[in-house]
């Protein structure tokens, strides 16, 4: 895994540095449609296609009825506007909110289609009641995890924003989130609040068995508990060891009684009085389990 | 900042505030870009959009000819679903201010983005 951006400063302070970058994305989009060009630039282009492609996912996950109308969708740490390019392409409106100013400069100077806000998202989102039909938020999720000024609380910031988020949503909107947990106490953090601010759902995970391409994306609902989505490249079956219930199955097949089982032991027992062996009488003790204590 | 991005803005994120809505809209200085007109889009937005601060940000934005109480059947006037889609989504705030109504706090917009950012002591 590459170092962490969000060790190193506070996300206003790092998207400076990756402003460079964003105008280097400018030049991009010129070549975006021929390929080829598209493809001599090696590491700053394979970033903006993954930030592209896990965009992509997002919405696939977001769930939106199917029948080509635009909707209203929040795109949380929207940067220069790539996810909301996204967005556009299918037709959608966005409103996008991020912390950092020179990031927005780059995303109003690109011309895009949406409006953008300069917010921190620990501060709650800044919209009224039933404003959204989805939100979508990449890579920007892990950054409320730290405490980057000393008045930071995480717990608080991340039920602040989960419950202001939750209430400019639509009843039956999404909010898929694509973030870079940095171990399973922030899931844990970053779920328990969510729950707490009334959503359902849970985390879906791509590509699970592969340490690069593995990605996690953390999907809302506002409208009560519906199923989730499965994760791109997880086999269909479950891979669980379900081979001891077939075992006791065989067993009575044979018409045998599971080993050290109260109807075992009372066979057992039959048959050594049968064979005239001293056995104790069978009671409502016989094969129950003894109690910690002895 | 579009005036469809405003009509859903409150400043409730300020501690203390119940409503924060309609935020007190100044225009500095504004541009007018031309975009596609969606009247299905429009119909739908109607139910989100707070008519009393539709009207109040279209004499803002000297956009003249909005009634001040919503009309009825919308969907049926052509004439008055253009007005509102160049109010919404034609007008583009480049400089200006929004206000809270209970606080006063002021938000200002530079470069067409409002800034929402809060201070330590009102989070």
């Amino acid at each position: 895994m590459a170092r962490r951006p969000e060790h190193s400063a506070p996300p206003e302070i790092v998207s400076l540095f990756l402003k460079k970058l964003n105008i280097f994305y400018s030049l991009f989009t010129l070549q975006f449609y021929n390929d080829d060009e598209a493809k001599k630039y090696s590491t700053n282009t394979r970033i903006i296609e993954i930030q592209v492609e896990m965009a992509e996912r997002a919405l696939e996950l977001l769930a939106l009825p199917d029948d080509d109308e635009s909707r209203l969708i929040l795109d949380i740490g929207c940067g220069s506007g790539l996810s909301g390019s996204v967005l556009e392409d299918s037709d959608h409106m966005w409103v996008g909110i991020d912390i950092s100013k020179s990031m927005l400069d780059i995303a109003v100077e690109r011309e895009v289609a949406g409006d953008v806000i300069l917010g921190d998202m620990g501060e709650g989102m800044p919209f009224k009641p039933g404003t959204f039909d989805g939100a979508i938020s990449i890579s920007a999720l892990q950054w409320l995890c730290n405490a980057d000024k000393s008045y930071h609380n995480p717990h608080k910031r991340l039920l602040k924003f989960f419950s202001t988020l939750f209430s400019c949503l639509t009843r039956t909107a999404r909010a898929v989130f694509q973030f870079y947990p940095e171990n399973s106490d922030q899931i844990e953090m970053v779920t328990a609040q969510a729950m707490k601010a009334g959503f359902y759902g849970g985390l879906v995970v791509d590509y699970p068995n592969s340490a690069k391409a593995k990605k996690y994306y953390l999907v809302l609902m506002t409208g009560g508990a519906a199923e989730l989505p499965q994760g791109l490249g997880s086999p269909e079956e479950e891979r669980r060891i379900n081979y001891i219930k077939k075992r006791d199955a065989c067993r009575e097949a044979r018409g045998k009684a599971p080993k050290k089982s109260r109807d075992w032991i009372l066979a057992k027992k039959e048959r050594r009085r049968r064979q005239g062996l001293e056995t104790r009488p069978d009671t409502k003790y016989t094969a129950r389990k003894r109690s910690g204590r002895f | 900042m579009k005036i469809s991005t405003y009509n859903f803005l409150t400043s409730m994120a300020i501690k203390g505030v119940k409503v924060g809505y309609p935020l007190k809209l100044t225009i500095n200085k504004k541009n007018v870009v031309e975009c596609e007109f969606n009247p299905v889009f429009i119909e739908k937005l109607l139910p989100k959009l707070d008519w009393s601060a539709v009207y109040g940000a279209a004499q803002v934005a000297e956009c003249e000819d909005i009634p001040q109480a919503q009309p009825d059947n919308i969907a049926d006037n052509e004439a008055l679903l253009q007005k509102l889609h160049h109010l919404l989504f034609e007008i583009d705030v480049l400089e200006g201010q929004l206000e809270c109504p209970e606080t006063g706090r002021v938000f200002p917009i530079t470069d067409g983005i409002p800034n929402m950012l809060l201070n330590e002591d009102e989070v």
